[in-house]
């Protein structure tokens, strides 16, 4: 009776444990597609990039297309407006980021026009440094859209893109 | 739920907030601490399967109302979309259509064993009058689900249950509008059958919570049907005995269901289904879904309009009334060898409609219905008024405890004493 | 005894309301369609990714003709699970077809090569369409797998429920397919066939032996196109099949280790009383 009384208790212990955890990978593997459908779906990231025909877009054009759902600003710069980003001396940035790291083509600025701050879209050819201008809180971005004054903390960013050909460029 | 908590929370904060909300007092008294019969079989652990249902499809209905469309344009649609693009779709989708089906599987279960063991009689009444309101809203829910993916089926299971409403005289096409929204079953149809899809489920766990409070009120039936004389002989706290004992019938009901999900998902629906609603082209055979089926053998069976669907209602509301139709002065059918019998045939029975709902209302179908149907109300209205007062029934045991011990039963058992008495089921 | 007399009888009871099923969509008067070897039927079936790539070999130069496939995208070409063509492969397929796009910068429609993202383009632009030039709007492909089917009857609907040899049958629609594509038994009535409920159908015999070059030596049989065909189709019906089956072994083997566990553990905690 005494040995059963030592070698039951462990046992047991052993028993629920084992049951418990196994319970605990139950819950979890149950909670994983209800937690990762709400990621996006197949057909989502099907779509998830976007080819854009550059030939018609005069220089100082800027042209807006839909890329996940979000515009994404297509500027073909003037040597001007080139040169004016270039010139602009890195200490003046909030968020020091040199042009050329911005583009591939110096011609061609491509950013997600979200803005930093809260997501607003900002409007083009407008603001104190000739770039954007978001009108809900005042953030000014210079010719290659980096910030310049305003609350927004960040450049818009550079979305993943590729030259196709000479004037085809895929986004994402 | 069964009277003052004597729960006494350990931590100063427990204790603070217990005395401002005791929530956990009456968690306490009501899984913990309540005295649940010895004797109970499987046969009892279905109501906490029925609990682990509803949560399943409450919570696969939100996950795919994240996805679903309510529109006629789109639902079809955005149901496809759900089983081929969004991620682990396939599985939400089916769980929650074959969750359906596991839902009544269980539910039926469940009443056939408050029918075998006298669960609705006094003082379990409004428990079972509760139970039957629960059922009656599974049903509105179950059908209003099946029209959302808007395939043949859905539109034409619509469009004949509705027009059920039609033979209410004077006002039936007038009610039948008022429900489509317009002429016919369509988009107003669908999105009011969504919107309300999606509300009766809390309505049914409201219910179910008060259904659980009554249960806990005048406790649990058990198989011998004799009251629970001594709380410390005849019951077992509630956790760990039934919590464990759910548990395990919870995960071996699961393994059933998964079956259904991940090899035969679509063994319970109908082809027609997966072709998109057409109101110009009736299918060739409209069937309901399956638990649906012994009552639309029911309403097939009565040649006249207006009685069929009387009969197909009254099939269920007479069941509200079980409580005063049974007059028999003992609970359980093990101690009713008479019963017993037409108890078995009147499973039979259902299960004998249920094959004639499927089959096209023609010929010796409809005579066969028809017998059923007059069985299925007998056994009601006519054989268990009567039989409680012709029947002698079996000499019940004193107690729980007792009829425990008697079948425990060999001397080796009771002389090993409780700690040792061997499982015998 | 009461309880195993009782238990049978619920038993029962719940196997034939899970019995309900209702696959009654055939006709009394056609032929029950035979049973085809399948590679994906059963709990561990997979498709066979030859079989696939013919059968949409054949769906592209017979059943497209006439047929949309409007919910599968060529991008589900390559996808795992199908008949995994090269994304590379796909892309090009995809390019040989118009699509619809547009409106473009002046307001119009236009077409474009298709991307492996777009669904493939239906041969009508409606169902109006296809019946003004066929006679008849012929079903979509993509859920026909599914939508047809057959019952075989009482008690054999039963078996097709259970995980049985023989059992866990799901294969009703493919099945269907095949023996309607060799059902034109009558020489002298293309519109005649043994398996179609009513056997009047308004598509004539859409495949003969040698129809279809295929590459890779299978036979150039009527039999071999439409068992490729109907898998294909069953693909296309069900492109999840082969995650769900093998999620199902996981789930399922999980649950019996599971149920074992709360077994013993059950048995342990009522060890201590009489019940």
């Amino acid at each position: 009776m005494a040995e059963a009384t030592t070698v039951e208790p462990t046992r047991r212990d052993f028993l629920y444990i084992a049951t418990g955890a196994v319970a605990a990978v139950g819950v979890g593997s149950v909670a994983w597609p209800l937690i990762s459908q709400m990621n996006p779906d197949a057909s989502t990231l099907a779509l998830a990039s976007t080819e854009v025909d550059l030939a018609a877009l005069p220089a100082g054009g800027i042209m807006t297309v839909k890329w996940r759902g979000k515009p994404v600003f297509v500027r073909h710069r003037t040597a001007k407006e080139i040169q004016e980003a270039q010139a602009t001396p890195l200490a003046q940035l909030p968020d020091p980021q040199a042009d050329a790291e911005r583009v591939k083509k110096p011609e061609w600025l491509i950013v997600t026009g979200v803005c930093t701050h809260l997501g607003c879209v900002p409007l083009g050819h407008s603001g104190d440094y000739d770039g954007w201008f978001c009108p809900c809180h005042g953030s000014h971005y210079d010719t290659s859209g980096r910030i310049r004054k305003g609350p927004a903390p960040r450049n818009l960013d550079v979305p993943p893109y590729q030259f196709v050909t000479d004037t085809k460029v895929r986004i994402g | 739920m069964s009277g003052p908590s004597t729960y006494v929370p350990k931590s100063a904060i427990g204790r603070w907030f217990e005395s401002r909300l005791p929530i956990m007092g009456l968690m306490h008294s009501s899984f913990v601490v309540y005295p649940t019969p010895k004797n109970l079989n499987y046969f009892w652990t279905f109501g906490g399967i029925l609990s682990l249902m509803l949560g399943v499809q409450i919570i696969t209905g939100i996950v795919l109302v994240m996805h679903y469309t309510p529109h006629v344009d789109y639902a079809f649609q955005s149901v496809e979309h759900i089983m081929r693009d969004v991620n682990w779709g396939w599985f939400m989708r089916y769980t929650h259509a074959n969750g359906a089906s596991m839902f009544f599987i269980a539910v039926y279960i469940h009443m056939l064993r408050g029918l075998y063991y006298g669960s609705y009689k006094a003082p379990r009444e409004v428990l079972w009058i509760l139970g039957v309101v629960i059922f009656l809203l599974m049903m509105a829910t179950a059908f209003m689900g099946y029209v959302l993916p808007w395939g043949q089926m859905s539109f034409w299971g619509a469009t004949v249950i509705t027009n059920l409403f039609s033979a209410i005289p004077l006002v039936g096409t007038s009610i039948t509008t008022w429900l489509w929204g317009g002429y016919s079953v369509d988009n107003p149809t669908l999105n009011r059958f969504f919107s309300l899809h999606y509300l009766l489920p809390f309505m049914i766990a409201a219910v179910v919570a008060l259904h659980v409070w009554a249960l806990h009120v005048s406790g649990q039936n058990n198989p011998t049907g004799v009251e629970v004389k001594d709380v410390k002989r005849d019951t077992l706290p509630f956790t760990p005995y039934a919590t464990i004992k759910d548990g395990f019938a919870m995960v071996v009901f699961l393994a059933f269901f998964s079956w259904f999900i991940f090899y035969v998902p679509n063994y319970l629906g109908h082809p027609d289904n997966y072709i998109d609603a057409n109101p110009m082209v009736t299918p060739a055979h409209i069937v309901p879904e399956w638990y649906f089926l012994p009552f639309y053998a029911i309403l097939r069976a009565i040649p006249d309009k207006l009685g069929g669907v009387i009969a197909m209602f009254g099939s269920i509301a007479v069941l509200a009334f079980l409580p005063w139709l049974d007059t028999s002065r003992v609970k359980s059918a093990n101690f009713r060898p008479v019963y017993r019998v037409f108890f078995v045939v009147f499973v039979l029975c259902g299960i004998g409609l249920g094959y004639l709902g499927a089959m096209p209302a023609e010929g010796g179908y409809v005579i066969a219905s028809r017998i059923l149907t007059v069985y299925y109300f007998a056994f009601f209205l006519i054989i268990m008024p009567l039989l409680g007062l012709f029947e002698t029934p079996k000499p019940l045991p004193a107690s729980i405890a007792d009829s425990v011990l008697a079948r425990g039963g060999s001397a080796s058992a009771a002389a090993a004493g409780a700690a040792h008495a061997p499982e015998n089921k | 005894m009461i309880k195993t007399k009782l238990s049978l009888t619920i038993l029962g009871l719940a196997t034939a309301l899970v019995a309900g099923p209702v696959l009654a969509a055939g006709g009394h008067d056609s032929k029950l369609p035979e049973r085809q070897p399948w590679s994906f039927a059963g709990a561990f079936g997979k498709f066979d990714r030859a079989q696939l790539q013919r059968g949409f070999q054949v769906y592209r130069e017979v059943c497209s003709n006439c047929h949309s496939m409007k919910r599968v995208a060529f991008r589900n070409l390559s996808e795992e699970g199908g008949p995994q063509f090269s994304e590379a492969q796909v892309k090009a397929l995809a390019a040989e077809y118009k699509v619809k796009d547009g409106p473009n910068e002046s307001g119009d429609m236009f077409e474009r090569p298709g991307r492996p993202s777009d669904k493939f383009p239906a041969p009508f632009a409606n169902p109006e369409a296809a019946r003004a030039a066929l006679g008849a709007a012929p079903p979509d492909f993509s859920l026909l797998a599914k939508a047809r089917g057959y019952s075989r009857g009482f008690p054999l609907f039963l078996i097709d429920a259970l995980p049985i040899p023989g059992g866990a049958y799901q294969e009703h629609g493919p099945d269907y397919i095949v023996a309607l594509l060799n059902g034109y038994s009558k020489a002298d009535d293309p519109n005649w066939n043994d398996y179609m409920p009513g056997n009047k159908i308004a598509m004539a015999a859409p495949l003969a032996d040698g129809a279809v070059e295929y590459t890779d030596g299978s036979p150039k049989t009527l039999l071999q196109y439409s068992r490729d065909v109907a898998a294909f189709m069953m693909w296309a019906a069900e492109p999840k099949l082969e995650e769900r089956k093998k999620t199902g072994f996981r789930a399922m083997a999980f649950l019996l280790v599971f149920a074992g566990l709360l077994y013993y553990t059950k048995k342990k905690v009522w060890a201590d009383v009489a019940h």
